[in-house]
């Protein structure tokens, strides 16, 4: 489990604090959704979890083991793939030689399985690699290395169409009830339908954590015809078929498809959306 | 697959699975795909398709086999259609209703539109 307790954190002095008394536990063997516009710190939080970045009162650990320490029983367990990052220019063989040694469930199995299903030859050279491709091959890796926690930062930013979906299958495969996977995106079609739980950052704050589950039962999510009434709406967007609509559920709960991009506009300007959310039913 | 934009994933998921049953797909006493590889064929989260699972057991239309997996239950079409037809007077019929009033259609008219369907 992820438990940030009470943080505080900001770059600098000069710098607004990206986190003030921010509070979130992860539980183990789930998806998360993690959103928010540019600059609600994100990746911020990808960094502070895996002890990249630490706050002075050392205020996130994994499993009871404070991040910062960095010590390699946590390190073992734990995978990042930033937004951006350097290969080394060695083959992809080359490479996993040389790091795998430092994930003890590393699958030489998982890692070919998911290089074929990106179309990426398990002889590729990390060298010569377009952004999208050299992305496929370290999330390839970052699969195989097997780690308890997986934290991708804008994992499908750079994809091209095709390896968007690929990007939803092997995520979908490798899943297990003992891995946590953190998927921080703004492009929230391509992560939509793979995960359990969203947490929604807005300036330093946390504005929503909640289980796809529990807003299923507490919101509907619908296109109405022109026209129709509106008054139960907690916020609406026109469309090309009619109006979208987010409404209470009203004793229809679970009967619609949460719209992530519906839910975080709504969200982030109608109060009462994170009310009827987190009020206890 | 395409999902629609309002129906819950997880009931598309057991349509999708009660029309390729229908359609003769997975025969009775067949073992359908695992939660695992039908989440990866459709791209979705494990856990949605266990929801999908758990409603088509709870229906009879599939039953486990310690070890081996999910099949398709001996009288699984004929619970699906029952399922299905029960969906058509409950949901479908009512809005057919709806837009029958909306646009004045006589019961005569109605009859004789069905009538061309069945024999083209």
């Amino acid at each position: 489990m992820i438990s940030i307790n009470h943080l505080n954190f900001r770059y600098n002095f000069h710098r607004p604090p990206v986190f003030t008394d921010f509070s979130l536990e992860i539980g183990d063997g789930q998806i998360i959704g993690l959103l928010g516009k540019n600059g609600t710190g994100k990746s911020t939080l990808l960094y502070l979890i895996c002890g990249l970045l630490y706050d002075k009162k050392h205020s996130v650990s994994i499993d009871g083991i404070p991040s910062h320490e960095r010590r390699p029983e946590t390190l073992q367990r734990l995978f990042i793939v930033p937004e951006e990052f350097e290969l080394p220019p060695i083959s992809i063989r080359q490479y996993a030689k040389t790091h795998s040694g430092f994930y003890p469930n590393f699958s030489e199995k998982v890692l070919e399985d998911t290089l074929r299903e990106f179309e990426l030859s398990p002889d590729i050279h990390l060298g010569s690699l377009s952004m999208g491709q050299k992305k496929k091959a370290y999330i390839s890796f970052a699969l195989a290395a097997q780690t308890d926690y997986l934290l991708l930062d804008e994992p499908t930013n750079g994809l091209d169409i095709p390896s968007k979906s690929q990007f939803r299958k092997v995520v979908a495969s490798q899943m297990t009830e003992q891995r946590t996977i953190i998927i921080s995106t703004h492009q929230v079609h391509d992560v939509e339908m793979l995960t359990d739980r969203v947490v929604l950052l807005a300036e330093d704050r946390l504005l929503l954590d909640a289980s796809l589950n529990d807003i299923a039962e507490r919101l509907r999510f619908e296109v109405r015809p022109v026209g129709a009434d509106l008054s139960d709406a907690l916020y609406i967007e026109p469309s090309i078929a009619g109006t979208l609509v987010v409404a209470p559920a009203n004793g229809f709960s679970d009967t619609t498809t949460v719209n992530l991009e519906l839910l975080f506009n709504a969200l982030t300007q109608n109060p009462e959306v994170v009310k009827t959310l987190t009020q206890p039913s | 697959m395409n999902f629609r934009e309002t129906c819950p994933i997880y009931l598309q998921i057991s349509d999708r699975l009660m029309d390729e049953i229908l359609a003769g797909k997975y025969a009775p006493d067949e073992r359908i795909p695992g939660v695992r590889d039908y989440s990866v064929l459709l791209q979705v989260n494990v856990n949605t398709t266990t929801k999908a699972f758990d409603q088509l057991r709870q229906r009879g239309i599939i039953y486990d086999k310690r070890g081996l997996g999910c099949f398709v239950s001996p009288d699984a079409i004929q619970r699906i259609l029952s399922i299905r037809r029960d969906a058509f007077f409950n949901e479908w019929i009512p809005d057919i209703a709806q837009a029958i009033r909306q646009l004045g259609i006589t019961t005569d008219e109605l009859l004789s539109h069905l009538e061309q369907c069945n024999e083209a």
